[in-house]
């Protein structure tokens, strides 16, 4: 079981030394609190929505978490015939605890990077009208960290060639980025787009944190939270499965 | 016998990797396989190490068969991989912790071989430096020292000087051998230079097309084929034309290893 403690901290070092790296991260997510948040303001507010700010805070920190999470799952790609993982697959230690150790590590660096986000959302003016579930909505926080996680182990251990790793981020990450609703309201979608929000479990991340943070809510944060659960120990299951099968 | 295979086998779809090879390695021994590209090393490596299912055919690693006991023949052997296996962000001596760890060192013994390793390896002033700051020939020699620290019986070896300048190729050697004579330690290693495997191996084998063409000790093969040198031996044996590799989902990766020179 200390195999699984050792994989998590050695990610959270990799993580809190890398300062250049972690500044870096912060730049597209503080593009588009900014420069989208403020230069969408206005339309925004005149078409009766309120602050854009205000309604896109919670979909930045989850893009954060979307791509902190599974770029850090597939990197297993890379990690796995450089890195210290090849090492890891030879050691007198179950798979599962090797894909426990280093699933959890990329979600919680993921968690973290997310919170980060959350600062700079307070700075840029972002207020959660109730600050007393801020805790509830880091709970929620931490479980889209976790199922993105999971995804990104299943892409990393199964992908063979960088190549799809650009194919994962075109075609999958940014669609569930995209899909989510964490740029735009869920009403009032024309019926294609709806059904494809729908399907993407995102967006059920999104509508959990703004019914935590601002009470708005699409589909309620009992169906977001049995969503996300469900789907967490889904692709933890389907990652440790995947990762098993791993012939490095 | 410390190592020994029967008739195995790999076949991936339609192409047969390792064909049918036996050979024994004793206790203490110092075996090497030599071949070219494409030859089947790498392949057996990862059938000996747990790492890739047996087709055909049997291992016994210390008596263990890996596919039935894959836990206790990983904790028998250490190995250096063909590609670097470190985390370049930690340290030495983080490293070696590590390895610790997942093989459930306990603390007191953890401290003391790695100083001892890092010692004997000449690391032991850069133990708090990061990797990434080391030269080649110092990854190669953590990577050793980290493959001893839990006091396996075989210590598996691909390539590991490939890129080396002599010297560094040299050095680490000397260490290897030293390792092999104090501790006994069983070394299975593969290599194209044959200089290295006539100085180290007190066996080879030649393998190509995976199958095993030749075995003996270096002087041997030599008398045998009425040559030199080990390599001129080896020509003879394995011939001189150049074999042309498939490229593979690895291969590919190692060239964007190289572009990113990471």
């Amino acid at each position: 079981m200390s195999a699984i403690y050792v994989l998590w901290l050695r990610e959270l070092r990799r993580y809190t030394r890398s300062r250049l790296q972690i500044l870096i991260s912060l730049g597209q997510p503080g593009l588009y609190l900014l420069v989208l948040g403020f230069g969408m303001g206005a339309v925004f507010r005149q078409a009766g929505r309120g602050s854009y700010v205000q309604f896109i805070a919670p979909g930045i920190i989850a893009m954060t978490i979307l791509y902190s999470a599974t770029f850090s799952g597939i990197s297993l790609l890379w990690d796995r015939q450089f890195g210290i993982l090849k090492e890891t697959l030879v050691a007198p230690v179950p798979r599962l605890y090797i894909m426990l150790g280093r699933t959890s590590g990329a979600a919680t660096v993921a968690f973290l990077q997310g919170a980060l986000v959350a600062v700079v959302c307070l700075v840029a003016g972002f207020r959660p009208v109730q600050p007393l579930l801020l805790p509830a909505a880091a709970v929620f926080v931490a479980l889209i960290a976790l199922v993105f996680a999971a995804l990104g182990t299943t892409f990393g251990s199964t992908l063979k060639e960088m190549q799809a790793f650009q194919v994962v981020m075109n075609f999958v990450v940014m669609p569930l980025f995209f899909l989510s609703g964490a740029l735009y309201p869920l009403d009032q979608l024309p019926s294609v787009l709806a059904v494809l929000t729908r399907l993407d479990p995102l967006s059920y991340g999104v509508d959990g944190m703004r019914s935590l943070l601002l009470q708005q809510s699409h589909f309620g944060v009992m169906l977001d939270t049995a969503v996300l659960g469900t789907l967490a120990i889904v692709l933890l299951c389907v990652g440790a499965w995947r990762f098993g099968k791993i012939a490095a | 016998m410390m190592i020994s295979a029967r008739d195995l086998t790999c076949r991936f779809a339609a192409h047969t990797a390792v064909d049918r090879i036996s050979f024994e390695v004793a206790p203490g021994e110092v075996f090497a396989f030599l071949g070219p590209n494409g030859a089947g090393k790498t392949t057996t490596i990862r059938m000996l190490t747990t790492l890739l299912p047996v087709t055909a055919g049997s291992i016994e690693i210390d008596g263990l068969d890996p596919m039935r006991h894959p836990n206790e023949v990983r904790s028998r052997f250490g190995i250096v991989f063909q590609d670097p296996s470190l985390d370049k962000e930690l340290t030495a001596l983080e490293n070696m912790d590590l390895h610790a760890a997942l093989y459930g060192l306990p603390r007191a013994v953890r401290r003391s071989r790695s100083g001892m390793l890092l010692q004997a390896f000449g690391l032991w002033d850069r133990k708090d430096g990061k990797v990434k700051e080391f030269s080649g020939g110092m990854k190669r020699r953590l990577e050793v020292a980290r493959a001893l620290l839990h006091t396996p019986k075989i210590l598996f070896l691909d390539e590991p000087t490939l890129g080396l300048d002599p010297q560094t190729r040299n050095q680490l050697w000397t260490y290897v051998r030293h390792m092999n004579q104090n501790e006994g330690v069983t070394v299975f290693l593969t290599t194209h230079y044959m200089d290295e495997a006539d100085r180290m191996a007190g066996r080879v084998a030649i393998i190509d097309h995976g199958r095993i063409v030749a075995t003996g000790a270096p002087r041997q093969l030599k008398e045998s084929t009425r040559k030199e040198s080990l390599e001129e031996a080896y020509l003879a044996i394995a011939g001189t034309a150049v074999r042309e590799e498939r490229v593979g989902a690895v291969d590919r990766l190692r060239a964007s290893a190289r572009a990113w020179r990471t």
